[in-house]
């Protein structure tokens, strides 16, 4: 389900990296430019409300996530139907579990799966990529081979493995997302550390002695920042996406934690027996989060590379 | 040209070994055997069987038994869970199911997508535009596995016009949800990326050159903007084959179709290492075949790229 | 018709005519005789002795015929045997085959075709999972044969001539006869077998001796038995043609019975009583002899709480059958406070008073016992359930977390899959683990042999006394009052907290007659089936 625009971040990278040199700051146009794009900004609150929801509903969750209503419990179609009056603002699930806190608790772990997995992309990516891209030559050959290697794995399948041979559980799936995320993200900043390594600034570093790691993190990564944070924010989603598949395959988090993805294959299950909200309720968060990661990603790109229109 | 195929071939070879030596060690190290079941066998009866699939020889014999097999005679082994089949009849009983379903989805993905794309970028800012940008954002989102049951629901149930699973060979109306379910999100995925790669090739300088030229709009889409703004399309569909074929899991279980997908997850649960193994380098074969493929593809259309 | 039960072991003679599909007086009968059923999951073999699932015997018990089969009650009628004799010593069996029983290529079937059979599951180099039921049966030599310490040709079954076959037993088994419906059991052609090797199962290969032939095997799809003309009774079988349909959603799969294109598939559980509103004549549900229970790890490697009765004790009685049964599952299952399925043949359950207690009593003496044992809210329980994937077994675990917790047990949710929970229960490797046992034959010993010392028993729970009533009833001529008895001791000792008995509930369309409705181990079979016409 990749749906970033390699090309385009290619293409915006260079354009970043010229401007850069010219002396001139991309990044306070940028804002002033995001800040007009008025999709980007509704995705972003967005985010920000669903981020806080996630922090803080569990304090206005009249219910915790695994306490069982016995009232409710075996007759979610006509009692557990979404409701002030008892405490289940989305209605409670089969067992009479109450949905709302178990949304926050989904939303909690959904988007730390996202979040983590961008972040070992950013991590490892970032410096992978530079590291090849600086030092070049063979070593760079071999580093880059090593990624389209890894690249022609049908991954989800070793994922599948990895979760079968090592047990379900949060690190295992962070761990098998995350090993996966980085390699795109490497090609992209190994392709914008070359056009940077021959800059003068970066010559003047190598003239005076400066060690190579140290080039790498003082000079090459900050200058990569505006490409990392577009496409990590392109690569929540994704991540979002590959979590919701592993949770209906049934490898996902333990009982009585959950994820959008277990919430969602849950009410999927169960939507024509009258507990549609089973499926609303999270499939909606589902959808408006993906759908504003997708907003806010294209906006930042956008706001960056203002040749692009 | 020829040597970069050379030299991909070169690659693939190594990464198809790595591939399939990681999985069998991966397998092998997991808990519970092809034979573990609910009523613990008897010794000697589990003796019997693993001397009879040659499980009782140590992992690196049963690894170099297996590669030697798979390499020299394409003999991929006895299936451990379908115990009257082999490995190859397993294979050759679900993969022509996955692949006419995932051909024809990639197909029907890339021609509506493209389509759809550039429509809405030559009707930019108009209801066109903006309703394809919306059904592709939304088809891009929903996960297949709540659109398959949607669709058994209206098309069997409610409107009674299609099949609600299983496979045929001979009619057709058995493949169409399989392929809505599948190639919905690529269909979105390509839509969004041909359009704004339209975008851009159609406010460049050459296609403004050719309008100001008097060429007809049809014909300066046609000739000059699509083939600069399918580049981007093609270096998708490398990984969107990938993960089609992943996907195949989902339009298994739900349609029944009976593909590799479905018998590459039972296998792993099942522990079913030779039916694992040979899915797995099935389809790792056919990931590096499919990007040398649109590699070629890529420095066909795109002449500057030199190699 | 006439209906006849052999529950008796003595010396007797029986030639009674078997049992075809019974139609009553005056019915009319569909045009359509078809019939499509609904499967979970791949049919992973058609032959005798390789298929380990419920599913595969389903099919298997209409491609073969065994020496007895089930009628809608579950007790044993002639199949391709007419009758039988036992010897005073209890240990042979000489069985009178049916001299018109044929294969579906025309050769005759004969007891040789038996012999082979056995010979060829018990043989360690058809690896057979299923050589252990040999074993059960206690057909002499059978353990020997399965170790490979002794020949096929030496187990105990021999044929004196065409049509008469002879079983010699090491011990005296009064449920031999039950054990001769089951698909392990099925004879097979000598000849098909070896000339086409393991291809032989495929359609257009396979021959067999039961009412239909396969004509069609779509692996994970569909899978399509016709009726046999060469079956003996084919004069009497209505169904013409059956196809199993995989769907591996148990939710799609009553979507597709709902649009017509299955006659009867399994209802989710908890949708049992809005079907059962909505369609009184469809919705049914039958017991099923499993029994559903979290087994509690005594063995060394289990925690040592564990080992404390009154601990296991407290939390059995602390698990809310009824909830489970009226609200989670609710098709019809029944609280467990046996292991042996309450609809066993000849099974009476001892009274348990914890049945009779509400569940706040229950709860308030869980409670006293596990104060008892030293474990409270200063110094509380922590305990780990293992589970295997599965929607039921998930609602299930969650419920029991929750009723522990009123204990003031922690308990931690483990969820694995089915190759993992198994190797784990059967190494000890586990603290409570849910469990279900299904019994391979109508007879309370099936379900109680588990909990014996060199059971499978993977608590690894043991009792001399439990032990030697086990041994007792193997020779016993009245066995009720032992069972009686072993129970009262499973109920007393907990060596499982007992949860369930199973009951299926179904949707099955309505024209659809002949399926064994009262028969608990659900054995079903289409030559007994018929469609009335609406």
């Amino acid at each position: 389900m990749t749906m970033i625009e390699h090309d385009k971040i290619k293409g915006m990278s260079d354009r970043m990296a010229q401007a850069e040199v010219k002396g001139r700051s991309p990044w306070a146009d940028a804002r002033k430019r995001f800040f007009r794009n008025r999709a980007a900004l509704v995705a972003l609150v967005v985010l920000i409300l669903i981020g806080l929801f996630a922090a803080f509903g569990n304090s206005i969750a009249a219910w915790s996530n695994e306490d069982i209503d016995y009232e409710v419990m075996g007759s979610a179609a006509t009692l557990g139907a979404p409701s002030i009056a008892n405490g289940h603002y989305f209605g409670t699930d089969d067992l009479g579990r109450d949905l709302f806190a178990r949304t926050v608790q989904g939303t909690q772990i959904s988007l730390m799966v996202g979040i983590v997995g961008a972040f070992v992309a950013v991590v490892v990516g970032t410096l992978y990529g530079a590291t090849s891209g600086y030092i070049g030559g063979r070593t760079d050959q071999v580093m880059m081979r090593l990624v389209d290697i890894l690249m022609s794995i049908p991954y989800m399948f070793v994922l599948i493995l990895l979760l079968v041979m090592f047990g379900r559980s949060i690190s295992m799936l962070f761990l098998g997302i995350g090993l996966i995320s980085w390699l795109e993200m490497s090609r992209i900043v190994r392709g914008q550390t070359l056009t940077l390594k021959n800059r003068e600034f970066i010559e003047a570093a190598r003239a005076t002695g400066v060690p190579s790691w140290r080039i790498i993190l003082r000079h090459i990564v900050p200058n990569l920042l505006g490409v990392v944070a577009v496409y990590a924010t392109l690569l929540v989603p994704l991540m979002i996406l590959t979590e919701s598949f592993i949770s209906f395959l049934g490898l996902g988090v333990q009982e009585p934690l959950t994820s959008w993805g277990a919430l969602i294959s849950e009410g999927a299950g169960t939507m024509r027996y009258g507990t549609i909200w089973q499926l609303a309720f999270p499939l909606g968060f589902f959808v408006v989060t993906l759908f504003s990661f997708f907003f806010v990603g294209d906006g930042l790109r956008d706001a960056l590379d203002p040749k692009d229109r | 040209m020829f040597g970069f195929i050379l030299r991909r071939f070169a690659v693939a070879i190594p990464t198809l070994l790595l591939l399939i030596v990681a999985s069998f060690l991966l397998m092998h190290m997991a808990p519970g055997g092809p034979f573990t079941q609910e009523r613990a066998l008897p010794p000697q009866v589990l003796a019997n069987i693993n001397a009879k699939y040659g499980l009782d020889q140590p992992v690196l014999v049963q690894l170099w038994n297996y590669l030697s097999g798979v390499v020299f005679r394409f003999d991929f082994g006895p299936s451990f869970e379908y115990p009257d089949r082999t490995v190859n009849q397993v294979i050759a009983a679900g993969f022509p199911v996955t692949l006419t379903y995932g051909m024809i989805s990639f197909v029907v993905a890339v021609l509506v997508g493209c389509a759809l794309g550039t429509a809405a970028a030559i009707r930019h800012n108009t209801w066109l535009d903006y309703l394809a940008v919306g059904i592709s954002i939304g088809a891009q989102v929903l996960p297949n596995f709540v659109m398959a049951p949607i669709l058994v629901l209206v098309f069997t149930l409610i409107l009674g016009w299609l099949p609600g699973g299983g496979w045929s060979w001979s009619d057709p109306a058995f493949w169409i949800m399989p392929v809505i379910a599948l190639s919905t999100s690529y269909m979105a995925s390509i839509a969004r990326i041909t359009r704004a790669s339209m975008l851009e090739v159609l406010s460049s300088n050459h296609i403004r050159t050719a309008r100001a030229k008097g060429l007809p709009e049809s014909k300066v889409i046609l000739r000059h903007a699509l083939k600069p703004a399918l580049l981007p399309v093609i270096s998708y569909l490398g990984p969107a084959f990938v993960s089609m074929i992943t996907g195949s899991v989902v339009i298994d279980m739900y349609f029944s179709t009976g593909g590799i997908g479905k018998a590459f997850v039972d296998s792993a649960l099942n522990r079913d290492y030779a039916v694992m193994m040979g899915v797995t380098i099935l389809i790792g074969a056919l990931t590096i075949l499919f990007s040398l493929v649109v590699d070629i593809l890529y420095a066909w259309i795109d002449p500057k790229i030199r190699y | 018709m006439t209906k006849f039960l052999i529950t008796t072991a003595l010396a007797l003679s029986f030639a009674l005519p078997a049992v075809a599909a019974s139609v009553p007086e005056g019915t009319k009968l569909a045009d359509k005789q078809e019939y499509n059923f609904w499967l979970l999951d791949a049919i992973k073999s058609t032959d005798p002795a390789k298929n380990t699932d419920v599913e595969g015997s389903d099919i298997l018990r209409q491609l073969f015929e065994g020496l007895y089969n089930e009628d809608d009650k579950g007790a044993m009628v002639p199949g391709v045997a007419t009758d039988y004799t036992l010897s005073d010593d209890k240990l042979t069996y000489t069985f009178k085959l049916r001299p018109e029983a044929k294969w579906s290529n025309g050769d005759p079937v004969t007891a040789n075709d038996f012999v082979y059979a056995w010979r060829r599951v018990a043989d360690p180099a058809t690896a057979s999972e299923y050589a252990w039921f040999i074993e059960l049966m206690n057909i002499e030599n059978a353990t020997a044969v399965v170790k490979g310490e002794k020949k096929p040709e030496e187990l105990g079954v021999k044929a004196l001539d065409d049509h008469t076959l002879e079983v010699k037993l090491s011990t005296p088994t009064p449920y031999l006869i039950k054990t001769l419906a089951h698909a392990s059991t099925f004879p097979v052609n000598q000849k098909v077998v070896e000339a086409e090797g393991d291809a032989w199962t495929q359609p257009g290969k396979l021959v067999g001796n039961g009412a239909y032939v396969l004509t069609g095997h779509n692996l994970g799809v569909d899978i399509t038995l016709e009726k046999n003309d060469n079956y003996w009774d084919a004069a009497n079988t209505i169904i013409t043609k059956a196809k199993g349909i995989t769907v591996n959603d148990i939710n799609i799969g009553l979507t597709r019975y709902q649009s017509g294109e299955l006659d009867r598939v399994d209802i989710p559980a908890g949708q049992y009583p809005r079907l059962k509103e909505s369609n009184p004549e469809e919705a049914i549900t039958t017991p099923l002899a499993c029994s559903y229970a979290y087994i509690f790890n005594v063995s060394d490697k289990g925690p040592e709480a564990l080992k404390d009765v009154r601990v296991r004790k407290a939390l059995s009685l602390a698990v809310n059958r009824d909830v489970i049964v009226d609200k989670v599952l609710q098709g019809g299952q029944k609280p467990a406070w046996t292991w042996t399925h309450w609809a066993i043949e000849g099974f009476e359950a001892p009274e348990n008073a914890d049945e009779a207690k509400t569940q706040e009593q229950r709860l308030e003496e869980a409670k006293a016992l596990l104060a008892e044992a030293g474990y409270g809210p200063d110094n509380p329980l922590n305990l780990t359930i293992q589970y295997n994937t599965s929607e039921d077994h998930k609602k299930l675990a969650v419920a029991v977390q929750q009723f522990w917790k009123q204990l003031g047990v922690n308990v931690t949710l483990n969820n694995v899959e089915w190759k993992v929970h198994t190797d784990r229960l059967q190494n000890q490797d586990f603290e409570v683990a849910r469990y279900a046992w299904c019994g391979d034959f109508n007879e309370a010993s099936t379900f109680l042999d588990w909990f014996r010392t060199d059971g499978y028993n993977s608590g690894k729970w043991s009792n001399a006394e439990y032990d030697k009533l086990m041994a007792d009833a193997k020779t016993a001529e009245d066995t009720k009052p032992i069972y009686k008895r072993a129970e009262e001791i499973l109920a007393a000792e907990a060596p499982a907290a007992f949860v369930y008995h199973y009951a299926n509930a179904d949707m099955i369309r309505k024209d659809v007659k002949g399926l064994p409705l009262d028969n608990v181990m659900n054995d079903w079979y289409l030559k007994d089936m018929y469609r009335v016409a609406e």
